[in-house]
């Protein structure tokens, strides 16, 4: 801790306390209380069940959860390759038409989700590009949104990068290919882990732009966590959304063990 | 790997956004010669042996790596090794991967890897820290590692930009001899050793190159820059030396104010009131004994004197540097270690002999440098 005193360690976590947990962990909390629920008239919910669980682990639910995950999955590698590749190669760029670049990958952000998915779905309903009914166009939409992280996180770390480590390997006679795989890379996979992370999570929330998008047979979690809230199933939702936290917490705890061990070596 | 070696850089001139930073230079380092390129900080020192490397173009000029010309190669097809003032291992890797990393590049067969990243790594003493990581390294041990990896592709043309600047100074110097067994043991091998620092490029260069502002100006053997300097910036960045602005006299002697000066046989004096320069290194003058000895020129025999006031007195340890006022010029003496010191105040003579004053054309005019 920075903060050295007695009383300044007080003030602080008094600060943490009256701050984060109304903040942060309260709205958590009435969600996984509301997942064990069956009734909730009082101050506190009655009647607990894991009836709920039960369902969102099974059929349907299960096939959602699956869904986002291979989503995730799929639109942060794809935005990770992308962005990184991007970031790699606007580095040669003179700086004017990098800034271009730069501002293209961040354009997606710029505009809200939901019209990201018109556009796409305006561009690929028509043949030859007729990806609209299939899972594809919602991997597609995600990797479109999360793509402005991987591209902005790898472009910060290569500015970062020592280039006496890169210009020491091509004097050891290394083509810049081999330079990449053997040297930059292992040095960026930090960075990389890190934006692999934040895309993942982005990618497992998305709601605004897939709703527009995604096919009967592709429907993803926080969908499914959408429409059981407004149909009024609250405490099956908020069982769905505590699954989707778990699943999603996991991963990231798995990513960032990979990131532990790259920075340690 | 034939005895071809060496390297040529003939007139290189690199221009960073309209500033020169390299002004035509023509250096030529012989195989198996060490060349040590010398001068202040942002002299273009790093540039030069940058432009040997391949990471900047010249705008001009041709760099030639064992008689081909390599200026259009990129760097990983010139096959020198270099080491970078940072040493920058790769963080990782493992010392002996760091080390067979060339080797690697150049798809080397394994067994033969092997056993050429034992033989740099005992060359360099560190063979016993093969299995480490850099971070578990001290400046000295990485250091090590540097020459060993630029070692193992066995390169004709070693580039060493200061290596031990990040070394303390007891390290410093048993690196420095350790540099020159390793030259011993490669005798083949040119190296272009980039420094700041006159001591390191006295003890291990077999010539010296001195550049400053851009410009090469002085490259000769380390005993004749250090005793018969060309040039004042020469004369005071790798000797030390005093400059001291004189006045041609009829007989061919000089004056610095009214005080005549002999100099060293062998140089032509200037015409008669014409300017010169008189250089003189701070430990070949002699403290006179004083007080007594002011005014006359007691002990000195045939030899210049200098008189003045003394402004502050350095203990060094084994020398007592003196700064002295004479007319109106900083002189500094270095004198064994003193039991009776002057005190600041005090009226001093010092005594050198003429073969020690040197005497350069031109006035003062670019000042030297105060090392
Ligand atoms: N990439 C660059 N862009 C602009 N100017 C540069 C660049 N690299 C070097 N310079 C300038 O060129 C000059 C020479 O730099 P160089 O690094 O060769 O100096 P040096 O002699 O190695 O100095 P030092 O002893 O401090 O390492 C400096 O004035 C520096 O500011
Ligand atoms: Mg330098």
């Amino acid at each position: 801790m920075l903060v050295h005193s007695r009383a300044g360690r007080w003030t602080a976590w008094t600060v943490f306390f009256v701050l984060f947990l109304p903040l942060f962990a309260l709205p958590f909390l009435v969600v996984l209380a509301a997942s064990f629920a069956t009734h909730w008239s009082g101050a506190l919910p009655s009647v607990p069940t894991l009836a709920h669980y039960r369902e969102a682990l099974h059929g349907d639910s299960l096939h959602a959860l699956t869904t986002s995950l291979l989503t995730a999955t799929g639109a942060s590698v794809s935005a990770l390759v992308l962005g990184g590749w991007a970031a790699l190669a606007a580095e040669r760029l003179p700086r004017r038409l990098r800034r271009v670049v730069d501002a293209l990958f961040m354009l997606p952000l710029a505009v809200p989700s939901v019209v990201v998915g018109l556009c796409l779905l305006v561009a690929f309903s028509q043949p030859p590009f007729l990806l609209n009914g299939t899972a594809w166009i919602v991997v597609l939409a995600h990797t479109v949104l999360v793509t402005a992280f991987a591209h902005q996180s790898v472009g910060a770390a290569l500015t970062r990068l020592d280039p006496a480590y890169e210009q020491s390997a091509a004097s050891l006679g290394a083509r810049p290919l081999y330079v990449l795989w053997r040297i930059r890379l292992p040095l960026l996979l930090p960075s990389l882990t890190a934006a692999a992370g934040l895309c993942f999570a982005l990618s497992m929330g998305e709601l605004s732009a897939t709703v527009m998008l995604y096919p009967p047979g592709w429907v993803p979690l926080p969908v499914r966590i959408y429409s059981a809230t407004s149909r009024g199933s609250l405490f099956e939702g908020a069982a769905l959304a505590v699954v989707m936290m778990a699943a999603t917490l996991a991963v990231l705890l798995g990513v960032s063990r990979i990131r532990n061990r790259a920075a340690h070596r | 790997m034939s005895a071809a070696g060496g390297v040529r850089l003939d007139g290189v001139t690199v221009a960073h956004g309209g500033t020169t930073v390299l002004d035509r230079l023509d250096l030529s380092v012989g195989p198996g010669e060490v060349m040590a390129l010398l001068g202040p900080s942002g002299s273009g020192k790093t540039t030069a042996l940058r432009a040997v490397a391949g990471f900047v173009r010249p705008s001009a000029g041709r760099v030639l790596i064992g008689g081909r010309d390599v200026t259009g190669l990129p760097p990983y097809r010139r096959g020198i090794g270099m080491v970078v003032q940072q040493y920058a291992l790769f963080p990782h890797l493992r010392v002996e991967q760091n080390v067979a990393f060339g080797l690697r590049a150049r798809r080397t067969p394994r067994a033969t890897i092997t056993g050429r990243v034992t033989e740099a790594l005992e060359m360099v003493g560190m063979a016993g820290y093969a299995r480490r990581h850099p971070r578990e390294l001290s400046g000295g041990q990485q250091q090590r590692v540097a020459i060993a990896r630029a070692l193992a592709i066995r390169p004709d043309v070693l580039l060493l930009d200061e290596p031990l600047s990040a070394l303390d100074a007891r390290l410093r110097s048993g690196m420095l001899a350790e540099l020159a067994r390793l030259h011993r043991e490669l005798p083949h091998v040119s190296i272009l050793y980039v420094t700041h620092d006159q001591i390191e490029a006295l003890t291990l260069a077999d010539r010296v190159a001195v550049l400053d502002q851009a410009r090469l100006r002085d490259c000769g053997t380390p005993y004749e820059l250090y005793r018969t300097p060309r040039t004042a910036f020469t004369a005071s960045f790798v000797g030390n030396a005093n400059l001291l602005p004189v006045r041609g006299e009829r007989d061919g002697r000089v004056r610095l104010a009214d005080t005549p000066l002999r100099v060293a046989s062998g140089a032509a004096g200037p015409g008669a009131g014409a300017e010169a320069t008189v250089c003189v290194q701070p430990h070949l003058l002699r403290l006179l004994p004083a007080p007594d000895a002011v005014g006359a020129t007691g002990g000195a025999g045939s030899a210049n004197v200098l008189r003045g006031t003394v402004t502050a007195v350095q203990w060094r340890g084994h020398t007592h540097r003196l700064l002295v006022d004479v007319h109106g010029h900083e002189v500094r003496a270095d004198v064994g270690d003193l039991r009776q010191p002057p005190a600041a105040g005090d009226e001093v003579a010092l005594a050198v002999d003429p073969e020690d004053t040197v005497l350069l054309p031109g006035g003062l005019t670019d000042g030297g440098h105060r090392g």
